[in-house]
């Protein structure tokens, strides 16, 4: 959308250019002007997810409690995992990864799955990539529901300062996550191998996330091999590090935990987390921010790049 | 560029034809670069300009790069070089129930579909119930589209898209769907877009329907512009490049005029007392003659002995069906004594018929012994073409008129 000749504006109609090159700018702003659609496409997840089950839109609340449930049995329960309320130790890290593994991996598959649209329908292709991440984050907005509902539940509070960096994190998070979904969504449709990769791919990345176990046990083994640094470069981890700092255990002052009965209230069990500061936190999303945003015009430039040929590859 | 709607600037699309797709990595390392494709040049310097409120029909035969170009238009394919430029929105109908989810019900498949045409859902709140109303669905409405018959989904295909009321709207070949009933009201709703001044571009190989809607035709062959103008003009080169590729008439039309004017005599038979020597068909136009237009006919003869009993015989042929026939002893012509070389002229004051390639028999025929001296069947065409919008086979002079009557 380079050059607008001068004759045109008096007839008043806005003017489309097509042309083999489409700048990012463009490319952004046609993706903000079609952010309605987004909303539609999101919708149209949602209900063609739960189309024809009886429970319908209640199994996004059912299905992550159900999967807490199980995760807590086998953990606290077969396991005999030391970590007290591990229910919400593990809640606090799943809710990050979920949206990052659903984001990712649909997002990889929607240009594919969408090639009836891509075919028949001009739009910005970027949208079906969104989408994916916008309906992950619907369920990451269930999944935070229910964090918040078993925090209650349990007596617990956020711990200040640390959920004041949270709206920080959530932001990287979204800009990570944005431009590998852009990037895979892309590759995806030239070889096909990508999605099947990716998911293995994904599968071995939550392992190396502090989700399950805590970051006290991984610690000690990164340390003696001097593989921490690689461990949190890794820009998820301390993401979740900073959601457990944030919103596992810190007991409520003051309130009995057992009923009836004077009892102090038990001290945090914050020597499980890792124990970086503030501004430890700061740095780290400062720099993740700058190096996912440069990769994320990157991707969508390659995106722009493929996206030319995605009517005729599909 | 200044006040087109539509304009299609040095376009060029490329394409690789892959024998065989290779999409996964293992693949492509075993093939390495040199994956096995052919280059295609699908459309090569296309250039077409559409005023604001013309209807423009694309005609070409399969694979002629017509419904590349209108994807090209729709955005849909990015152009290998060159441009496009569209005035205000734009609505591509390229199949029917395009985005449609076969899990949604038509309600929500209404709104999808708007929305991915870029309408806002105020908007498209404001024209639900025309969308349904012209649909003739509102029964179904709530039923999931995979319960909908193909005609059903494509009504409500195209009630989205011309209820979106884009400033030019693109269409592929979708009106063979649907019963009559629809068919005509698609018809009176692109006449309604016409007249409100929206710019159509109508991709079709259906010579009639360009006939009928468009004001001005473009010929796609092999990827190239080979022809634009008045519909009736591009249909008859579209013909030409249609016949020029089915193999059948293998000469183009042109040249079939052209071999028409020198006879090389051999398709002549009978008992050989009369030979025809030539078949001269003359009428205005070069090469065709237009619907209307006055045609006249001379066959030269050559009788080797006195016959004294000839009657001459003419008949208009379209396909096999018989449209004319006529002989010089039903028109009361004495024809004498013929002994050597003559002519007779047929003059047709007027070719009332519509579009079409005719061809024409001549035969020479003993009155009373009913000896076929000579008989040509079939060499010599002729070409009608439609100015007008007509369509059929006969061309009724017609005259149309409203009279109000007063209250």
């Amino acid at each position: 959308m380079s050059a607008v000749d001068d004759g045109i504006k008096p007839l008043g109609k806005p003017v489309r250019i097509l042309t083999p090159e489409v700048s990012v700018i463009s490319r952004l702003q046609r993706m903000w002007a079609e952010r309605e659609l987004l909303v539609f496409m999101v919708s149209r997840d949602l209900s063609v997810k739960y189309k024809g089950s009886a429970l319908g839109f209640a199994w996004s609340f059912l299905n992550p409690a159900l999967t807490l449930a199980i995760y807590d049995f086998v953990f606290s329960v077969a396991l005999h995992n030391p970590v007290p309320d591990f229910a919400i130790y593990l809640m606090c890290g799943l809710v990050i990864w979920n949206f990052f593994f659903n984001s990712v991996l649909t997002a990889c598959a929607s240009v594919v799955n969408n090639s009836g649209l891509i075919k028949k329908v001009s739009f910005s292709r970027e949208i079906l990539v969104l989408s994916s991440m916008g309906t992950a984050a619907v369920f990451f907005f269930f999944q935070a529901i229910i964090l918040t509902v078993v925090l209650a539940l349990f007596h617990l509070v956020p711990q200040t300062p640390y959920v004041y960096l949270v709206p920080l994190a959530l932001v990287v998070l979204i800009i990570f996550t944005s431009t590998l979904s852009i990037f895979f969504s892309a590759v995806n449709v030239y070889f096909r191998d990508t999605y099947h990769i990716l998911e293995v791919l994904l599968m071995a990345w939550f392992w190396a996330t502090p989700t399950v176990y805590t970051w006290q046990v991984a610690s000690s083994g990164l340390t003696h091999h001097h593989l921490t640094w690689i461990y949190l470069a890794d820009p998820i981890a301390p993401i979740i590090l900073l959601m457990q700092r944030a919103f596992y255990g810190n007991p409520l002052a003051g309130v009995a935990r057992t009923a009836g009965m004077k009892v102090p209230p038990p001290a945090p069990h914050t020597h499980y987390l890792a124990n970086f500061d503030l501004s430890w936190y700061l740095k780290d999303f400062g720099i993740v921010i700058l190096v996912s945003s440069i990769l994320f015009v990157l991707s969508l430039k390659l995106f722009g790049k493929l996206e030319g040929n995605f009517a005729e590859e599909l | 560029m200044t006040s087109y709607s539509l304009e299609v600037v040095d376009l060029s699309k490329h394409f690789k034809l892959y024998k065989e797709k290779h999409t996964s990595i293992k693949e492509k390392l075993i093939r390495g670069m040199r994956s096995s494709y052919e280059e295609f040049w699908a459309l090569r310097d296309v250039n077409i300009q559409v005023e604001p409120g013309e209807t423009v029909g694309l005609l070409g035969h399969n694979g002629s790069g017509k419904s590349t170009l209108l994807k090209c238009m729709a955005g849909i394919l990015q152009p290998t070089t060159g441009k496009v430029c569209l005035r205000g929105s734009v609505a591509a109908l390229l199949e029917l129930g395009a985005g449609f989810h076969p899990d949604l019900s038509g309600r929500d498949n209404i709104y999808l579909n708007a929305s991915l045409l870029g309408l806002s859902k105020r908007q498209i709140d404001s024209k639900f119930e025309e969308i349904v109303e012209f649909s003739e669905l509102s029964q179904f409405i709530d039923n999931q589209v995979k319960f909908y018959s193909s005609g059903m989904q494509a009504r409500l295909g195209f009630a989205v898209a011309v209820n979106v009321d884009p400033d030019i709207l693109l269409i592929d070949e979708v009106l063979a769907v649907g019963d009559e009933n629809f068919q005509r009201k698609c018809i009176d709703r692109i006449n309604q877009f016409q007249k409100a001044g929206k710019t159509i571009v109508f991709v079709t190989h259906a010579a009639d329907s360009v006939r009928q809607i468009c004001d001005k035709a473009f010929v796609l062959d092999h990827g190239k512009v080979v022809a634009f103008g008045a519909p009736g003009e591009a249909i008859r080169v579209f013909r030409e490049y249609m016949m020029a590729s089915s193999g059948i008439n293998s000469p183009q039309l042109g040249e079939v005029l052209e071999n028409n004017l020198v006879d090389q005599g051999k398709e002549t038979l009978g008992t050989g007392d009369i030979s025809i020597e030539e078949v001269v068909i003359e009428s205005n136009g070069s090469g065709h003659i237009l619907s209307g237009d006055p045609m006249r006919v001379r066959l030269h003869y050559n009788a080797n002995r006195a016959i004294n009993d000839a009657q001459f015989g003419v008949s208009i042929y379209s396909g096999n069906e018989l449209f004319f026939s006529a002989t010089s002893q039903g028109h009361g012509v004495d024809v004498g004594i013929l002994d050597g070389a003559g002519e007779i002229v047929f003059d047709f004051a007027t070719v009332p018929l519509l579009d079409g390639v005719y061809k024409m028999t001549f035969e020479v025929r003993g009155v009373e012994s009913g000896s076929v001296y000579a008989w040509r069947e079939q060499v010599d065409h002729f070409e009608v073409v439609n100015p007008g919008r007509d369509v059929g086979v006969v061309a009724f002079p017609v005259a149309m008129k409203v009279v109000s009557v007063a209250k």
